[in-house]
């Protein structure tokens, strides 16, 4: 599949996915009088976040039921060794013994991206300088944490009285005061570090070799999504009032299908659905997955601890006395001390 | 016979007067790679494994086959055969399904492996290696993959992607580098051996590692060397130590009572530089007067098994254990080796620690200087560089580091005990003492960014010496620095596989750099009880500034 | 203007279009990594650009130039590994001919020195032969380095057995031929 391809196959599930909402939400109740708000107002959504959760929950379930034969953390850093070797705060969190250093480890990797951070470049001055090649870890954290600030912004639409901390994030959001509504940054960073994930994906012909459809159908989907959000709060100004009562019917199990809520609102709420309904089958699931990764999340303790392999197998060994028996006479030939005859019971297997 | 491959076509008159161009970039057009068939090229590859090395450990169908030839001569149910094996490790590892299953192909790993830096082969890259088993998991164990085929990026097991596996996993070196920069750590040596699991599932071993494991469960080591003329070889370094320093030590074999049991890689023994290294052992060993008894049972450090499977790796490292229970010695002292220490440090415990229930064993303690090694209090065995820089801090070594001024020396960071164990203060710390030159090379080469020797894993051959040299390009690009920036003439490891894979790959890219173990450099540096007036070194070769007035 | 001067005045062009040829070589997914300035994360490609550049300066010093096959040395070794017939491998030298003729075709017309071009041409011919002298010795030099592999293997134990032979101590080496030794790279003769 080339990149092409993929561009084209991408590209075209979403259109379909806009168009599906789009034609059963604005042109069904003209041209046949069938409307289907309910569908896509409730039924959809309600399927969707049922697939997520039980997506989530089994995926994880499937992966924590296999065992952990062998433990096998990445270390990097400097072991704890002897007393007089230094192991700091540094070395505790990139080659973790304890159970704290191991959770410290997994902080960082989960929200500071620690492993996508150690990407460096060299070049070459008088001396060795190093410069960071941290653009992808960069995007990576812009794109992360803008979409986890619009989901908490979101909650105003799903909460009665908000949570204290929504108006907060919103403030700090809105910080710049742009325009009227205030701009949340949180938009457009989410768009531009998606744009630039995106545009690695196509420039640079190592990605676009390694890429699939499955890599850039999420990419588009989100961007849609945050455009259709763009779209109603900045320019066709949704209808905020009958929507919340939307939400908040979903979210109190009593849905209602309000009047008067605009079309590219159902589009958005269908490609959200999509992507909670795609999640569990999909490479997002590294957000659950990320957790359970055996060489993070393991302490580099063996030398001390024994690690339990639950199907240990048992194997067939080959045993010093049988290795006498096939070498007896050369040994005794060149001074080295044998068994007697007869093999003591112990070492057998 | 073996087909001639495309590649040794010799060009027509035509196109040698054209450019080799592939072409101006194609923007998108070019053929994915599921739709570029491998070809397997001299070079590249190892032998395959002989019929007779699958006797002793049971490997299953043994023949005489070749990578080169169009047929491999497989059972007739081998798609079975590897799609059950694929699934019951799915089953089984926790590692593998969890790789099969979140990787979202970011990049990050890309251009972190030595083979794609050296070769620009993009099926090089990390994520593709793991993404030619991924396309098989997800046609075969996937429901979109079933469904959607190529558009969710799955693919059949056929016959071509089978010789693609083959290829590309045996032209990884299990080093984890890649892991080091995956935001999920997904580790690239993890898939490799469940990889080669699978083609060993078929008798697809290569020769390189079927002889040494073949041997190794027979014989005690990898070279198949018996127990008789295991002692002569250390005999003849007892001989040659005798003649560069007046000091005769005297080892002991298969020793009971002895308090430490010490198990080096077998290459120390039977390769140079390896067995320099080895002299450095006995010598250290002697002048401390140390309790300390060689195995030839155990003869062998290094474990061909991890690079096969994972039974295959316990049912060699169990002698470890069986022959420190026999011997009834307290602890086992570890020498030099990359791997071993892998196997040692991350799966011995795991595997085989109910051998050595009821042993008397204990928790490592140096006869020397009384330092408990706690982080060895369970599986009771103790890294060399650990052993010796304890007794270095405590001055338990008369060292005159001048003995070594004319080596300008750098550290090689062995992938296994770099990013399965972190060893990386201890051998430095050595070095630092029984030499006053030592140069760090640039920090992206070293560590737990360390680049592979480019023949770890059982790729050490010499038939696949494009291979090597193409993945120790890196290294050597490296050294190439430090010799042209500080004069560095010695490059220092701690691994038998670098002490063979290293020469050669110094004497092509960077010829005035030569390769030693850190316990040669060690003995040399040593002021022994009784020692004649030093001329020359462990080698034999004359000591500058010190040769014997004639 | 002399054709000296031309090819100064264009050298960062010419440099790294002729840096491009060697480039289109590789694979084309590689090529944007190869490109990537960091001499110890991209070694190949910091060895090719380092030494094209200086090969091009040094040609434009002046036919006896010592250092030349030493760059052609460093960019040879690597190529000699790599997955490349030696036409493949060498081939690139004469991609400097074309790079020139299109950089400054018409001005060579203009400035009536195609005479001086020709002369130029040729020792760019001279190159590619000596280039491939460098191939070749890197080559040889995988060879031996193969051969000295299997014998390492087993000398010890030949030495042991008291079978291996060892030369007389006053025995005088004959000279190696596929013994590359740094900086002693036969030049072409032209």
């Amino acid at each position: 599949m080339n990149a092409i391809a993929s561009l084209i196959l991408s590209g075209g599930a979403i259109s379909m996915l806009v168009a599906i909402p789009f034609l059963a939400v604005w042109a069904l109740p003209y041209v046949y009088g069938i409307h289907l708000e309910w569908l896509f107002g409730i039924v959809i959504p309600y399927v969707a976040v049922i697939i997520f959760f039980v997506g989530i929950v089994y995926r994880v379930v499937q992966w924590a039921k296999c065992p952990v034969p062998f433990r096998i953390p990445s270390t990097c850093a400097q072991q704890k060794s002897l007393p007089w070797i230094k192991y700091g705060y540094a070395e505790k969190l990139d080659n973790p013994i304890s159970t704290a250093g191991v959770v410290g480890r997994m902080i960082l990797e989960v929200l500071c991206f620690r492993s996508l951070f150690r990407n460096t470049r060299m070049e070459f001055g008088t001396d060795i300088k190093y410069k960071s090649a941290k653009w992808l870890w960069l995007a990576a954290i812009v794109f992360h944490y803008s979409f986890l600030i619009v989901l908490i912004r979101h909650l105003r639409f799903f909460t009665e009285p908000m949570p204290f901390f929504v108006p907060i994030i919103e403030k700090v959001d809105g910080f710049f005061q742009f325009f009227l509504p205030v701009v949340y940054q949180s938009g457009p960073l989410l768009g531009a570090a998606l744009t630039f994930l995106l545009l690695r994906r196509l420039l640079d012909p190592k990605m676009r070799y390694i890429s699939l459809p499955a890599d850039y159908f999420p990419l588009f989907l989100i961007l849609t999504i945050a455009g259709t959000g763009i779209l109603m709060r900045y320019v066709l100004k949704a209808d905020v009032v009958s929507i919340k009562e939307l939400t908040m019917g979903l979210v109190s199990f009593r849905p209602v299908i309000p009047e008067g809520i605009s079309v590219l609102f159902y589009i958005h709420l269908f490609l959200v659905s999509v992507l909670f309904a795609y999640f569990p089958f999909s490479k997002l699931m590294h957000m659950a997955g990320v957790f359970l990764s055996p060489t993070r999340n393991l302490s580099n303790n063996t030398r001390i601890v024994r690690h339990i392999n639950p199907w240990n197998p048992t194997v067939k060994l080959h045993t010093y006395e049988a290795y006498e028996d096939d070498f007896r006479e050369k040994m005794i030939g060149a001074g080295l001390p044998v068994e007697k005859q007869a093999a003591s019971p112990a070492d057998k297997e | 016979m073996a087909k001639i491959p495309e590649s040794w076509n010799v060009p027509t008159p035509e196109g040698l007067t054209k450019e080799v161009d592939h072409g101006p970039l194609s923007l998108g057009l070019e053929k994915g790679w599921m739709r570029t068939p491998v070809e397997i090229k001299p070079g590249m590859h190892c032998y395959a494994a002989l019929p007779k090395r699958s006797v002793a450990l049971d490997m299953p169908y043994p023949r005489d086959w070749s990578a080169m030839d169009e047929d491999w001569k497989l059972p007739r149910n081998w798609r079975e055969i590897v799609l059950e094996g694929f699934k019951d490790r799915l089953d089984r590892f926790r590692t593998f399904k969890l790789f099969m299953d979140i990787c979202v192909r970011c990049g990050a790993c890309a251009d972190k492996c030595h083979y794609f830096i050296g070769s620009g082969d993009p099926k090089n890259m990390p994520v593709l290696r793991a993404e030619l088993l991924r396309s098989v998991y997800r046609k075969h164990f996937t429901t979109a993959g079933k469904l959607l085929g190529p558009i969710a990026g799955a693919r059949d097991l056929t016959l071509d992607v089978l010789k693609e596996w083959w290829y590309y996993l045996y032209q990884c070196s299990e080093c984890r580098r890649c892991s080091v920069f995956c935001p999920y750590g997904i580790d690239t040596a993890e898939i490799t051996i469940i990889g080669r699991e699978l083609t060993n599932l078929l008798g697809l071993n290569i020769d390189w590692i079927a002889a040494p494991i073949d041997f190794c469960y027979r014989t005690g080591n990898h070279m198949g060397i018996q127990p008789h003329a295991y002692v002569d070889m250390i005999d003849f370094f007892v001989d040659e130590i005798e003649n560069y320093t007046g000091v005769r030590v005297e080892p002991s074999f298969n020793r009971k009572g002895a308090e430490i049991l010490f198990i080096t890689p077998s290459g120390d023994v039977f390769g140079d530089p390896g067995t320099y290294t080895a002299m450095g052992y006995l010598v250290l060993f002697h002048e401390l007067g140390l309790d300390v008894t060689w195995s030839t049972y155990a003869s062998e450090g290094g474990n061909f098994g991890l690079f096969t499977s994972n039974e295959v790796m316990k049912r060699l490292n169990s002698k470890m254990y069986a022959e420190a229970k026999r011997l009834g010695v307290k602890w086992i002292l570890g020498g030099e080796c990359g791997h071993m220490w892998r196997v040692v440090n991350q799966y011995m415990g795991t595997m085989n620690l109910d051998i050595a229930e009821g042993s008397k064993m204990e928790e490592p303690v140096s006869p020397i200087t009384g330092t408990k090694f706690e982080n060895a209090k369970s599986t009771k065995m103790v890294h060399i560089t650990e052993f010796t820089a304890d007794l270095i801090r405590h001055n338990k070594l008369k060292l005159d580091p001048s003995r070594n001024d004319h080596l300008k020396v750098t550290f090689h960071d062995s992938c296994n005990p770099s990013r399965g164990m972190g060893l990386f203060e201890e051998p430095r710390y050595v070095i630092k003492n029984v030499c006053n030159h030592f140069y760090d090379m640039p920090a992206s080469c070293i560590r737990e960014q360390t680049y592979c020797c480019g023949g770890g894993s059982g790729l050490n051959a010499g038939e696949d010496m494009e291979l090597r040299m193409r993945g120790g390009l890196p290294r050597a690009n490296a050294v190439k620095y430090v010799h042209e920036k500080n004069g560095v003439n010695m490059l220092a490891c701690i691994c038998a596989i670098d002490r063979a894979v290293l020469p050669n790959l110094m004497e092509y890219f960077v010829p005035e750099c030569d390769v030693t173990g850190i316990h040669e450099m060690v003995a040399n540096a040593m002021i022994l009880e009784g020692e004649k007036e030093k001329t020359v070194n462990l080698r034999g070769e004359p000591l500058p500034g010190r040769e014997e007035s004639e | 203007m002399s054709l000296k001067n031309l090819l100064l005045q264009k050298r960062s062009p010419i440099v790294k279009k002729w840096c491009d040829v060697v480039l289109r070589t590789y694979p084309e997914q590689s090529q944007s990594f190869l490109k990537k300035k960091d001499p110890f994360g991209n070694p190949v490609g910091c060895t090719i650009a380092e030494a094209i550049e200086s090969i091009y300066d040094e040609l434009l010093q002046g036919t006896e130039s010592d250092n030349i096959p030493l760059f052609f040395d460093s960019i040879m070794r690597v190529r000699a590994i790599q997955d490349f017939s030696p036409s493949q491998a060498v081939g690139f030298v004469f991609g400097l001919k074309k790079v020139i003729r299109k950089e400054l075709g018409s001005e060579i017309l203009k400035e009536g020195i195609s005479e001086e071009w020709a002369a130029f041409e040729s020792r760019i011919d001279g190159l590619a032969l000596l280039c491939f002298d460098i191939y070749s010795k890197c080559r040889q030099k995988i060879f031996d380095i193969r051969v000295h592999q299997v014998k390492n293997q087993s000398h010890r134990l030949l030495k042991m057995a008291g079978l291996a032979y060892d030369l007389p101590e006053d025995y005088e080496s004959p000279g190696y031929e596929g013994d590359l030794k740094e900086g002693q790279v036969n030049k072409h003769e032209s």
